[in-house]
């Protein structure tokens, strides 16, 4: 690892998994107690509309996904208040939708073909450096937020109606929390790509709630642990010469078996104690 | 006269174009304790929530305090049915009952250590002090019950709704938790919605039977005509198995505490 950090790609990919891990590890928190997985995975695809919207017009790239993604996260916000039981299909349909008129809207695009797989996997060895910055700048804004509503996050997140009851904002605070996760997912995935958001969102908050006595540790483990993920995918991909982001999600998937099996053999041990 | 607490005066609520309440009145006077019976689906719950604001009723008024239902909020006690809540949310006891000190429009109020004697004073008044530390996943029915009571304690109510706090809690528990109901009652006015009717006369000092209609009793009686009126069975389905083993009537005294 250390002869591969003489490459300052190898240097940018580093720093980029480990921007994407802490702001994974935050949000995904919010999102794994939250339980909107669903919705996450359906505000990265729609963002595949703005992409592709930004191409057609010759719009700035961040400017068309993080527009389009906002838009299509606050509607699926607004649903997700006011009609829970269908939520999630409303959600399946924006998703496919914004997937489907990206791919058409790129077709239309003369003389420009945007290749699938760096959308979906994302590019971590080519990050700029500039990216980087705004990934920085975005970890900060979404910790600061984070921080200072944190009780807020807390209540509505294990209760809403006792948060409603103690007076906390809580349809502003929902909505703030799924445009931050709007802006980390459209950030994220240009670095890393879709599937990687996902597996980063889900996957190290999984782990680490079992063991988190408070969101803030889960927050804090999750974070730990992309970033052990990151690290240990993005040695193994410069090793045996892998596709970067694909060698994370496996080092992420290994993990996340391993602990559902000690996770088994405890409740198994504990069973056999204590007949 | 004092006003009453919570003022409901001909409340209509539909959901989903059911009718759950009509023409409800009720007056629930400082110092009540009410027992809040009838089946399931009668609208119970759907009451408490609209007395907290957390629902608005299509026809009708409701004020708490004085006041329009969600204001007076923070100054009600709040203990909701345990199914609700998330058992694998990384959150310790004590944390859930630290939420109950949330006060409104300052997220950056920090916790102070005198926060903290207070909710671990709150637990030890439920007994269970001991288990501040554990994930609340880890407690049984009726420990969570008990930390989720002590983070309405915390809230310093005035009113407290309990919406069947005895569900997961056994016989011998239940009476304990009724005696210390009573003991919360000196200060704080109580509404309990209950199953167990028979258990909660002895407690309480008025009943409101809720099954779209609301009938309220200013003594602590529970009558078969009452339960006729109020249940689609018989008297015999919905009485507890326990009065029918002791052969008592199907009446509760008037005053048990003369």
């Amino acid at each position: 690892m250390i002869e591969a950090l003489q490459f300052e790609f190898m240097r940018n990919a580093l720093a980029a998994g480990l921007l994407a891990s802490v702001l994974c590890g935050i949000m995904g928190t919010l999102v794994v107690v939250n339980r909107i997985v669903f919705l996450s995975g359906g505000i990265a695809h729609a963002a595949y509309g703005g992409i592709g919207l930004a191409f057609f017009f010759g719009w700035p790239y961040m400017l068309g996904a993080l527009g389009f993604s906002l838009a299509a996260a606050m509607v699926m916000a607004a649903i997700s208040m006011k009609a829970k039981h269908r939520a999630d299909t409303i959600i399946g349909v924006i998703w496919a939708l914004g997937m489907a008129s990206g791919i058409i809207l790129i077709d239309l695009t003369p003389g420009y073909a945007v290749d699938l797989m760096s959308y979906l996997f994302g590019s971590i060895l080519t990050v700029p450096r500039s990216d980087l910055w705004i990934m920085l700048a975005m970890a900060v804004l979404v910790t600061a937020l984070v921080a200072f509503y944190y009780k807020d996050l807390l209540a509505l997140s294990y209760d809403e109606e006792f948060a409603r009851i103690r007076g906390v904002p809580v349809k502003a605070l929902y909505v703030t929390l799924i445009a931050m996760l709007a802006v980390t997912i459209v950030m994220v995935i240009q670095v890393v790509g879709l599937i990687l958001v996902i597996a980063l969102l889900t996957i190290p908050p999984y782990i680490a709630e079992k063991h988190a006595k408070s969101l803030l540790q889960m927050m804090v483990g999750s974070s730990v642990l992309g970033a052990l993920f990151s690290t240990a995918g993005l040695w193994l991909s410069y090793r045996y010469n892998l596709t970067s982001g694909a060698s994370i999600i496996m080092v992420a998937g290994f993990a996340f078996v391993l602990s559902l099996l000690i996770e088994r053999m405890r409740m198994w041990r504990g069973a056999n104690a204590s007949p | 006269m004092e006003t009453p607490i919570v003022e409901i005066h001909d409340v209509a609520f539909a959901y989903n174009g059911e009718t759950v309440l009509l023409d409800v009145n009720l007056e629930v006077q400082q110092g009540d304790f009410i027992a809040m019976i009838g089946p399931n689906g009668g609208g119970k719950t759907t009451l408490l929530k609209l007395i907290l604001g957390l629902l608005q009723p299509d026809r009708g008024i409701i004020r708490v305090m004085g006041r329009p239902a969600l204001k007076a909020a923070p100054e009600i006690g709040y203990v909701p049915q345990d199914v609700h809540i998330n058992r694998s949310f990384p959150i310790t006891a004590i944390d859930v009952v630290m939420m109950g000190m949330l006060a409104p429009g300052k997220p950056w109020r920090r916790q102070t250590a005198a926060d903290r004697r207070e909710a671990m004073a709150a637990l030890d008044r439920l007994q269970v002090a001991a288990l501040a530390d554990r994930k609340i996943g880890a407690l049984s029915g009726g420990q969570r019950q008990r930390v989720f009571i002590a983070r309405a304690l915390v809230t310093k109510p005035r009113l407290m709704l309990l919406d069947e706090p005895t569900a997961s809690i056994d016989t011998k528990g239940q009476a304990e938790f009724y005696k210390m109901l009573k003991a919360l009652n000196e200060d704080t006015t109580i509404v309990v919605v209950s199953h167990d009717l028979l258990v909660v006369s002895r407690y309480v000092k008025s009943v409101a039977c809720v099954n779209r209609h609301l009938h309220y009793h200013n003594q602590a009686e529970i009558t078969g005509d009452m339960m006729e009126a109020m249940y689609p069975c018989t008297v015999e389905e919905v009485c507890p198995v326990e009065l029918v083993a002791h052969g008592l009537p199907h009446r509760v005294l008037k005053d048990h505490r003369g």
